[in-house]
């Protein structure tokens, strides 16, 4: 036991040292990570003169009147974008949820001629990305125009959205409803369930966490999109916030202040989001990395 | 569930009901895969094809395209300097995302370890960048990287400590670097996010055998974690190579490829050429070359994953 003591100290002190360096790395990249952040939240709290006196110093006392003309000046529309934000991330979530979940079934559970090559088709679309893919998919919107108004519309931009989240989230969903045990749809057919009572009374309550783990990587893939509205939408009525914002800074560049009080506004429901959803999210991203 | 009720229904079922049955299952197979299978085949399998045929004409869309080119289109892109300003840029992100992101997203990810105290909240905070917006990323990074060192914060770290402004995105030497810089604040934390879960998926055992068996720290991490987190690294690479190809949101509001062409991308050079000067047919053989690209280094991916994972033991 004596022996063995300062054999003992010795580790203990390396070990604090070890994690004396561990905290020291970490901790400077916290500060990397938050600089940007700051500097942004201190803008928007600083009226136009402070931020050109002394930019960098803390916002005391803050100062709310950027933030109030964002949110109420008629001319800047924050909340039309917001509005318009939010229907495009519903509706491309909900059709994304329900679309891939009925396809993922089929490829998981069922049995049936060309599945295989099906299912590789859809894989297929991991290799075309929306950004490479975007100016062939203008076309077809262009084409198809006359018979279905899609360009200027937010059903062109849930469309799109839907279209080029297929891949991955049926891949994803695909892995999640193998992975539930045989024995329980052997049970249920043996019950006398249908292959669609299966889906819609045991798989899909099972798979919950699965859905909304899609569902805000969803969420957040719709909510933060700017090419696929930049290119799509024309009317200053129906742009989203990327856009909107994206078209602010073009506008009001020059006032620092202002244009750091909106940049932070519309950053706000993404990080509340994320700080609720964060374990779904982690979970579908890591899921979708391991299986694509 | 109706259990019981439903039991009889097998004693009842006759050789032939096997039929009606199995049209109902084709029927729901049929109907669950047809709203997947029409937007897919229409909005991304379709487009590909049509971006071919229009890539062999002069088409400034207006009308049907009339003015067939041959393969023109394709060979003044390889022919355009600004072009090929935008691969090297391509191959340079790669490069840096390989040699610098990666390894400090692995570092960050074998700092945190398993069981740092903490751990969960250096992962939040680090991931959060990935989670905001592209057009708010690049808006905070023009902030700080303002040449004016009482606008810029960058700039006014490098004065304080005595050394001169520099005009990052204004100078066509640092202006990839520096989108380089903001690349790799918003996406750091997603690679360390794979990592910490590749690592986490490694038996405590194995390490712990090494420790046993004599290995020191660096001994342990090269020949024991290393090897082990290959199919995490090849998926982090994956990503990696395929976003330096696509990269065009952060770039475009950063510097619109500028200054002279300096920072332009591949989806830059496709953007300005289809959507701002509406040369539709060229621009098209700029996506067809971006989608060669995207499936040559898909096609070497899927040949690399097919060697089996370590800990997957049999494949």
């Amino acid at each position: 036991m004596q022996k063995t003591t300062p054999h003992r100290s010795s580790w203990n002190t390396r070990k604090i040292f070890q994690r004396f360096l561990q905290y020291f790395v970490l901790v400077t990249v916290l500060v990397a990570v938050f600089v940007p952040i700051t500097i942004l939240v201190f803008g928007a709290l600083k009226t136009r003169g402070e931020l050109m006196t002394s930019p960098y110093t803390v916002p005391m006392p803050p100062r709310w009147e950027n933030i109030i003309a964002v949110l109420t000046s008629p001319s800047y529309t924050f909340w039309a974008m917001l509005r318009n934000s939010l229907m495009v991330m519903l509706a491309t979530t909900t059709g994304v949820v329900v679309i891939c979940s009925l396809a993922a079934f089929v490829f998981a559970r069922m049995r049936f001629r060309m599945k295989g090559a099906i299912f590789q088709l859809f894989t297929l679309g991991l290799m075309f990305p929306i950004t490479i893919a975007i100016l062939p998919v203008y076309f077809v919107l262009r084409q198809l125009n006359p018979y279905v108004p899609l360009i200027d519309s937010l059903w062109g931009v849930i469309i799109v959205q839907i279209a080029f989240q297929l891949s991955g989230n049926i891949l994803i969903l695909r892995g999640f409803f193998t992975a539930i045990p045989t024995e329980l749809q052997d049970a249920a057919y043996i019950d006398g369930c249908t292959a669609f009572d299966f889906f819609w009374r045991i798989l899909l309550p099972l798979a919950k966490p699965a859905l909304a783990a899609v569902a805000a990587l969803t969420m957040i893939m719709s909510w933060n999109d700017l090419l696929v509205p930049l290119v799509i939408i024309n009317s200053d009525k129906l742009w989203t916030l990327p856009l909107g914002t994206m078209q602010f800074q073009g506008q009001y560049g020059q006032d620092l202040a202002l244009v750091s009080a909106f940049v932070a506004i519309s950053a706000l429901p993404t990080v509340i989001f994320y700080l609720i959803a964060e374990r779904q999210i982690v979970s579908g991203l890591t899921a979708g990395a391991i299986k694509g | 569930m109706q259990s019981l009720p439903a039991i009889p229904n097998i004693f009842k079922q006759k050789p032939g009901d096997g039929a009606p049955h199995r049209f109902q299952e084709n029927l729901m197979i049929f109907l669950f895969l047809l709203p997947a299978l029409i937007l897919f085949l229409l909005f991304v399998i379709f487009p590909i094809f049509s971006s071919i045929y229009y890539s062999f004409f002069n088409w400034k869309g207006f009308g049907p395209a009339v003015d067939y080119v041959g393969l023109d289109n394709y060979k003044n892109i390889l022919n355009d300097k600004v072009f090929m300003i935008a691969v090297r840029n391509a191959f340079l992100l790669i490069a840096l995302s390989l040699f610098v992101q990666l390894p400090l997203s692995m570092m960050l990810a074998v700092l945190v370890g398993r069981d740092l105290p903490g751990r969960v909240f250096f992962r939040t905070i680090f991931f959060l960048p990935y989670v905001l917006s592209e057009v708010i990323a690049a808006l905070m990074w023009l902030f700080i990287l303002n040449p004016d060192p009482n606008r810029g914060f960058v700039n006014a770290i490098i004065v304080f400590f005595g050394g001169d402004a520099q005009p990052w995105l204004g100078s066509t030497n640092l202006v990839l670097l520096a989108i380089f810089a903001a690349l790799t604040w918003k996406y750091f934390g997603y690679h360390m996010l794979l990592f910490m879960t590749g690592l986490q998926n490694i038996p405590k055992e194995i390490e712990e055998a090494g420790v046993v068996d004599g290995a020191n720290a660096f001994q342990n991490f090269f020949f024991i974690t290393l090897p082990l987190l290959a199919s995490t690294i090849r998926t982090s690479v994956y990503i990696s190579v395929l976003g330096s190809i696509q990269q065009f949101i952060m770039v475009w509001i950063m510097t619109r490829g500028g200054p002279v062409n300096a920072s332009e991308t591949m989806a830059t050079y496709m953007y300005r050429f289809g959507f701002v000067r509406f040369q539709l047919g060229y621009g098209s053989a700029v996506a067809i070359y971006m989608f060669l690209l995207c499936l040559i280094f898909s096609l070497i991916y899927l040949h690399l994953t097919r060697k089996p994972d370590p800990l997957s033991g049999i494949e």
